[in-house]
C-alpha cells in the first residue's frame, strides 16, 4: 500500500495527505456490496478488492475536508428546470424490435429463469 | 476532403473505399476498430453521391467518412461499449448523434475500440484487446476513446466521435497528436449514448484539425427533446470562430494548480512554448488559481462510480446482452450474478462496487454527498477564474503515452492521468485538446488544453485555431507528418 | 385459540399507515411516448426508454405532473416549490432499469389530509387522516409465472415478461401514522381508501379500479397496549384488491398481531400478502434486513419547480369535493341520513345521480338501484357496476312505469331481462311481449271467467269477506299472464262483486 503513495508523490509532487486508514472494507463488506450489485465474485476478487479499496477510499475520502455544511451539493451542472414532454402517444418499437436482443423469448414475451424473490 | 467532394474531384464512395482499404492495411496493428461496417458505409456513400449528382444541397461534411466510438447506439450495427456483456448486441434504434450524422450525410465507417463502458484512460480495459498508439505501437493511445483518436492518427478516418466523462476525448487526443473537444454539458444529446456517469458524460467531435473538429461539432450539436438535460439554445458558432482564429485582446488564464512537478518536462516545455505563441498572436497571459481543483480527482472517483453502479444495473441478462448460467434449475438471480461477473471486466466491477458503497445508507453523506459539494466548489472556482480570463489553459495530461501494461495494475496511478481534464466535466464547461508538439525526451505527442465557460464553446475554437496556425508555421508541416508511416502511403 | 375482535381491542390499540398507489390515466407513459392503453398484445407498447435499452433517457410527462399536483391540491397538500426525482436502486426482472425513478426526500406534495366519516356506536364520527406526502414514480412490467401449480411465483419454472405496463405513471399517496381509531381502525381504513377513490375519480386522473390494479392499497398495521406510548412493530399487507379487503385485512392483522403478542411472541416486521378466500395474510418477504435502495438524485432529469401561477391555474380546475357533492345531493333529493349511507356503502351514488340526470325521480331511481337491482347483484355475487343494466335503462323503465305502460311487477321482469342481456328495455318488452293490460273490457272478461270458476270464493267476497278476494285477484293475474295492473283488477273485481272499492 505504501508503495502506491510513494510513487504517486514522486510522479506528481502533490501533498497527498497520508491519512491513517480510517475507512477500509473487509472481505465480508465487499461480499455484501457484491451481493447488492448482483455480481458473483470469486474469493480472490473479494480479497483483492478489499485491499485495493483501503487505498482508494483513503484517496477519495479527501472530499470530506472541504465539504462543509454550508456548501450546497450539485446534482446537475446546468440550472435547468421543468423540462417536460407533452402527453402525446408516439409510435413504439415493434415487438420484434423490442425482443430483438432477448436471450430467450416465448409468446412474444421475454423469457427469464425462475425468480426467487417476492414481488 | 469535403472541398474535393464538393468540387467533384472525388466521390464519397472512392473516399470511403480508400479509408476502408487503409483500415484493412493498418488496423491489425493499431486495432482501432471493433467493427468495420463495409457494406453499410459503402451504401451510405453511394446514397450521398447520388444526392450530389441530383444537385441536392448538402451539408459541408456530406460524404466524408467517420469513425464512431462504440458507446453510441447505431441501429442494426453491433454496439459493444468495449464489453463482453454486450457482445453481438445490435440496437433497434439510432442515438441522436448518429441521427444527426446521417442527416448530414456523413458516412459511418465503423465502431471504434474503447475502455469498457468508457472507464479508463488507456483503452487497455477493453474486453476486446487494447488499441495501439500509431506513434508507437507498444504504447497506449489514451482512453477511454483510444480507438477514435488512434483511427485519426493512423489516417483510418478523417473524423471521429468520442465521449468524454473525465477526459476520455481530450487525453487520447493529447497522446495521439489529434484534436478532440468536449462540448459544454448538454450541448450534444446523450440520447443513445450508453451511460457511464450521466451528469458528466458528453459526446464530442474529434479530427486532425481544429476546423474539421468545428465542422463536426456543428453537425452533431443541438437541443434534443429526447434528452431532458440538453441545452435549449442555438448551437455555438464554432466554425466561424475556428475560421477566424482571432485572439487579439483575449485573456488566457493559466491554472496554477494544473501544472507543476508532477508533469513531465517535455509536456511542460511544449506548454510554455504554446503560451508564448499565443502571446505573440495578441493574447494576454494571466495566472489564475483554483484551490479546490486538488479535490476534483477524489470527487470524480466518487460521483462517476456511483452513477455508473446504477446505470449499469440494467445489464442483467434478462432483456438483451450476454446470458450465462441458464441451466436447469438456475434462478434469475443466479443467472444475473454469474453473467455480470463474467461479462464485466475488472475496472468496471471495481467501480460498480465503489459506487455501491459510496451510495449506501450511512455512507452517502461522507462520500457521494460530499463529492457533490466539492463539485459546487469547483464550479465556483471556475466562475471566479473566468472573471479574470476568457479561457483557461493547461497541459491536457501530465505525461505522454505510456507503455501498454505499464499502469494496468495500478488503478490510482491510472486515475491520475485525468487530473487536468476532470475539473472540466465536474463543472460542465467546455474543453479542447490540440497538439502542441512532441516531447523532447521521447518524441511523443503532447496536448494543450483550452477550457471555455458554459455555452461559450466558440472561444476554445478561436484560441485553438490561433495556436494551431502558429504551430503550423513553426513546424512547417502538420505534426502528424512526423508519425510513423504504416502500411504504405496514407 | 382465535381471539375475538372484541378481545383484541379491549387490550390493544391499533396504529395504521396506508400507502395507496394510483395509476394515472395519461395517454402516454411517465417518461416516454408509448401508449398506456390497457390490454394490448404483449410488448407492443415499448420503446428504448421503457425497455431500458442501453443509451435511453427519460423525459417527464407534463400531464402526469399536472395530475399529481391536482391530487395534492385535492388532498389539501402544500405543493413543493422545488422537487426532484430520485433513483430507487434494486434488482427485479419486471423493472427494466433495475432502478425505479421515484422521488425521495423532495416529493412534489406534502402535508395534506383527508376527512372521513364512519358509523360508530355513538353515531357518525369524523376522522382526519393526515397525508404525509404525494409523489410520482413509474409502474413495473407484468410477469407471468409458468410451470407452478397456481400460476404464482412459488414453484414456477420460469417467467415471461411483458413490459407494456412498465413506465406507466404511478402516484403514491402515503399517510402519516394514524393513531386513535381504536376498534374502528378497519372502518377508518376502508373509508379513507373509499374517499380517496372518490376524490381521484372526481378529478378524472385515474379510472381507480381496484380490481384492475389502477388503485392499489398497502395497509400497515401495528398494535400497542392501550395507553402505551411506544409504537409496536408493524407489518405491511399487500394484494388488497377491494374496499372490503381493506377492512378485512386490517381486522385480520390486528387479530394476528394480538394473538402473537398474547402468546409472548414478537411481531416480525415483514411484507404479507392478503388472501381473498381466507381473509388472512400470508408471510412474504421479510423486511428485517430492509434492502438498501441507495437513493440519489436522478441525473437524467432536471428538478420540477411549479410556479404559483401554474398551481393556481390547476387549482381552478378542481371539481366539487365529493363530500360537498354528497351533502348537496342529499339536500336536493331530500334523502334521510340512513338511506344516504346505504347508497354510499353500496357504492351506487354515482349511478343514482346519473339516472336522476336522465330524468328519473330521485326516490324511484334510488329504490330501483338499492332495491331490486342490488338484490340481483348480491345473488349473482357481482358488483352492481358490473351488471349489464345502465342508468339509461333504469331511467327508461321508470318512465315506462310512470306512463302506465308497465306495472312495478312487470318492470321487475324488464329489469331481469336487461340484466340477462336480452337488450334494452324496449327490446325486452317486445321480445317477452310484456304489456300492461289496461283494457277494462279484457279485465272484466278475465274477472268474470274467474268468478264463474271459483263460485264459492266469489260468494264469500259478495258476502263481505274481503280477504278472500286475494285468491281471485291472483287467479285473474294468472289469467292475464301477470300483465294486469293488480290494483285495477282489485277495483273492478270488488265492484263486480258488489263491494266498495275503497
Amino acid at each position: 500500500m505504501d508503495c502506491y503513495w510513494k510513487w504517486a508523490d514522486s510522479q506528481l509532487g502533490l501533498n497527498l495527505i497520508r491519512l491513517k486508514p480510517m475507512s477500509s472494507l473487509s472481505r465480508d463488506d465487499v461480499a455484501k456490496l457484491a451481493g447488492l450489485a448482483r455480481i458473483e465474485m470469486s474469493e480472490e476478487e473479494l480479497v483483492n478488492l478489499s485491499q485495493e479499496f483501503t487505498v482508494i477510499l483513503d484517496a477519495v475520502a479527501r472530499v470530506q475536508e472541504v465539504a462543509g455544511a454550508d456548501v450546497e451539493p450539485t446534482s446537475h451542472p446546468l440550472p435547468l428546470r421543468n423540462v417536460f414532454r407533452a402527453d402525446v402517444v408516439v409510435p413504439s418499437l415493434t415487438p420484434e424490435e423490442a425482443l430483438s436482443g432477448a436471450p430467450a423469448q416465448e409468446e412474444q414475451r421475454f423469457r427469464v429463469p425462475q425468480i426467487l424473490g417476492e414481488e | 476532403m469535403a472541398a474535393k467532394l464538393v468540387a467533384g474531384e472525388t466521390t464519397s464512395v472512392a473516399l470511403t473505399q480508400a479509408h476502408l482499404d487503409r483500415i484493412a492495411a493498418v488496423d491489425t496493428d493499431v486495432h482501432a476498430f471493433l467493427y468495420v461496417d463495409t457494406e453499410g458505409a459503402l451504401a451510405q456513400a453511394t446514397a450521398v453521391d447520388a444526392k450530389r449528382a441530383k444537385g441536392e444541397k448538402l451539408s459541408p461534411l456530406a460524404g466524408v467518412p467517420l469513425a464512431l466510438k462504440d458507446v453510441m447506439a447505431q441501429k442494426g450495427v453491433p454496439t459493444t461499449c468495449g464489453s463482453k456483456i454486450l457482445e453481438g448486441w445490435r440496437p433497434p434504434y439510432d442515438s441522436t448523434v448518429v441521427a444527426n450524422l446521417k442527416k448530414n450525410d456523413i458516412v459511418i465507417l465503423g465502431k471504434t475500440n474503447m475502455d469498457e463502458f468508457a472507464m479508463g484512460s488507456s483503452t487497455e480495459n477493453s474486453a476486446y484487446g487494447p488499441t495501439h498508439n500509431p506513434w508507437d505501437l507498444s504504447r497506449i493511445p489514451g482512453g477511454s476513446g483510444g480507438g477514435s483518436s488512434a483511427a485519426l492518427a493512423a489516417f483510418e478516418a478523417p473524423l471521429a466521435i468520442g465521449t468524454d466523462t473525465g477526459g476520455s476525448i481530450r487525453q487520447p487526443a493529447a497522446v495521439t497528436g489529434t484534436v478532440g473537444v468536449k462540448p459544454t454539458y448538454g450541448g450534444v444529446s446523450r440520447f443513445g449514448l450508453v451511460a457511464f456517469s450521466s451528469s458528466l458524460d458528453q459526446a464530442g467531435p474529434c479530427a486532425r484539425t481544429v476546423l474539421d473538429t468545428a465542422l463536426l461539432h456543428e453537425a452533431i450539436a443541438g437541443h434534443d427533446p429526447k434528452d431532458a438535460t440538453s441545452i435549449n439554445a442555438p448551437v455555438p458558432q464554432v466554425v466561424a470562430a475556428a475560421k477566424s482564429g482571432d485572439v487579439k485582446g483575449m485573456k488566457i488564464g493559466v491554472v496554477k494548480e494544473l501544472n507543476g512537478d508532477g508533469y513531465q518536462p517535455g509536456v511542460r516545455a511544449r506548454f510554455e512554448e504554446s503560451l508564448e505563441l499565443l502571446a505573440k498572436a495578441g493574447a494576454e497571459i494571466v495566472e489564475v488559481s483554483a484551490p479546490n481543483f486538488e479535490y476534483a480527482l477524489a470527487a470524480y472517483y466518487l460521483i462517476a462510480p456511483s452513477e455508473c453502479s446504477s446505470n449499469l444495473a440494467r445489464f442483467d441478462a434478462m432483456r438483451y446482452g450476454l446470458r450465462v448460467g441458464d441451466i436447469d434449475g438456475a434462478s434469475a438471480e443466479s443467472v444475473m450474478n454469474l453473467t455480470r461477473e463474467v461479462g464485466f471486466g475488472k475496472e468496471v466491477k471495481r467501480r460498480i462496487i465503489l459506487g455501491t458503497y459510496a451510495l449506501s445508507s450511512g455512507y452517502y453523506d461522507a462520500y457521494y454527498g460530499s463529492a457533490q459539494k466539492v463539485r459546487t466548489l469547483i464550479t465556483q472556482d471556475f466562475i471566479k477564474a473566468f472573471e479574470k480570463a476568457d479561457v483557461l489553459v493547461s497541459p491536457t495530461c501530465p505525461t505522454t503515452a505510456f507503455k501498454i501494461g505499464e499502469k494496468a495494475n495500478d488503478p490510482l496511478a491510472m486515475y491520475l492521468n485525468d487530473i487536468a481534464t476532470i475539473p472540466v466535466n465536474m463543472a460542465g464547461i467546455g474543453g479542447m485538446s490540440l497538439p502542441s508538439g512532441l516531447a523532447d525526451e521521447d518524441g511523443l505527442p503532447v496536448g494543450f488544453q483550452i477550457m471555455s465557460p458554459v455555452m461559450k464553446d466558440e472561444r476554445m475554437y478561436s484560441v485553438g485555431a490561433a495556436l494551431e496556425a502558429a504551430l503550423l508555421t513553426q513546424w512547417g508541416a502538420p505534426l502528424l507528418d512526423k508519425a510513423p508511416i504504416m502500411g504504405g502511403a496514407r | 385459540m382465535t381471539l375475538s375482535y372484541d378481545d383484541v381491542v379491549a387490550k390493544y390499540e391499533p396504529v395504521l399507515g396506508l400507502e395507496v398507489h394510483v395509476e394515472l390515466n395519461t395517454n402516454s407513459k411517465m417518461f416516454c411516448g408509448c401508449s398506456t392503453v390497457f390490454g394490448a398484445e404483449p410488448n407492443t407498447q415499448t420503446c428504448p426508454v421503457c425497455l431500458a435499452l442501453p443509451g435511453a433517457l427519460p423525459v417527464v410527462n407534463e400531464k402526469a405532473i399536472e395530475s399529481t399536483i391536482k391530487i395534492g391540491l385535492a388532498l389539501n397538500c402544500s405543493i413543493a416549490p422545488f422537487s426532484r426525482f430520485a433513483r430507487k436502486n434494486y434488482f427485479y426482472p419486471d423493472m427494466p432499469k433495475n432502478f425505479q425513478i421515484s422521488q425521495y426526500d423532495e416529493p412534489i406534495c406534502v402535508d395534506g389530509y383527508v376527512d372521513v366519516e364512519i358509523e360508530t356506536d355513538e353515531g357518525p364520527k369524523k376522522f382526519r387522516v393526515e397525508v404525509e406526502r404525494v409523489h410520482m414514480e413509474e409502474d413495473t412490467g407484468k410477469s407471468l409465472h409458468v410451470g407452478g401449480a397456481t400460476g404464482r411465483i412459488h414453484g414456477a419454472e420460469y417467467s415471461l415478461l411483458d413490459y407494456n405496463r412498465a413506465g406507466i405513471p404511478l402516484v403514491e399517496i402515503v399517510t402519516k401514522i394514524v393513531p386513535g381509531t381504536g376498534k374502528y381502525a378497519p372502518e377508518v381504513a376502508k373509508a379513507y381508501v373509499a374517499e380517496l377513490r372518490d376524490i381521484l375519480r372526481a378529478l378524472g386522473v385515474s379510472d381507480v379500479k381496484m380490481e384492475q390494479g389502477s388503485l392499489r392499497c398497502d395497509a400497515n398495521v401495528s398494535l400497542r397496549l392501550i395507553g402505551a406510548e411506544k409504537l409496536g412493530t408493524r407489518s405491511e399487507t399487500k394484494n388488497v384488491n377491494s374496499l372490503r379487503s381493506v377492512e378485512r385485512a386490517v381486522r385480520g392483522e390486528m387479530i394476528r398481531h394480538a394473538e402473537l403478542l398474547n402468546a409472548g411472541g414478537r411481531v416480525v416486521q415483514e411484507t404479507r400478502h392478503f388472501q381473498e378466500d381466507t381473509g388472512l395474510t400470508r408471510s412474504g418477504r421479510s423486511k428485517e434486513q430492509a434492502e438498501d435502495y441507495r437513493y440519489f438524485p436522478e441525473p437524467d432529469l432536471v428538478p420540477v419547480a411549479p410556479d404559483a401561477a401554474w398551481i393556481e391555474e390547476l387549482r381552478a380546475t378542481l371539481p366539487e369535493r365529493p363530500s360537498i357533492r354528497r351533502k348537496r345531493l342529499q339536500e336536493v333529493w331530500a334523502v334521510p341520513d340512513k338511506e344516504m349511507s346505504a347508497m354510499i356503502n353500496a357504492d351506487v351514488l354515482d349511478i343514482v345521480e346519473a339516472t336522476v340526470l336522465l330524468g328519473s325521480d330521485p326516490t324511484k331511481a334510488r329504490s330501483w338501484w338499492l332495491g331490486e337491482i342490488s338484490r340481483i347483484a348480491n345473488d349473482k355475487n357481482i358488483a352492481i357496476a358490473n351488471l349489464a343494466i345502465t342508468p339509461q335503462d333504469v331511467a327508461e323503465i321508470v318512465a315506462l312505469v310512470n306512463a302506465g305502460e308497465l306495472t312495478d311487477k312487470l318492470a321487475r321482469q324488464v329489469v331481469e331481462g336487461v340484466i340477462a342481456g336480452e337488450g334494452q328495455p324496449a327490446d325486452v318488452v317486445a321480445k317477452r311481449g310484456i304489456k300492461v293490460v289496461n283494457d277494462d273490457g279484457a279485465l272484466m272478461a278475465a274477472i268474470e271467467k274467474v268468478c264463474a270458476e271459483q263460485t264459492e270464493t266469489a260468494e264469500k267476497v259478495r258476502n263481505g269477506h274481503l280477504p278472500a278476494a286475494g285468491a281471485l285477484i291472483g287467479a285473474v293475474m294468472k289469467e292475464t299472464k301477470g300483465q294486469a295492473d293488480a290494483a285495477r283488477v282489485r277495483e273492478l273485481l270488488l265492484g263486480h262483486l258488489g263491494q266498495a272499492t275503497s
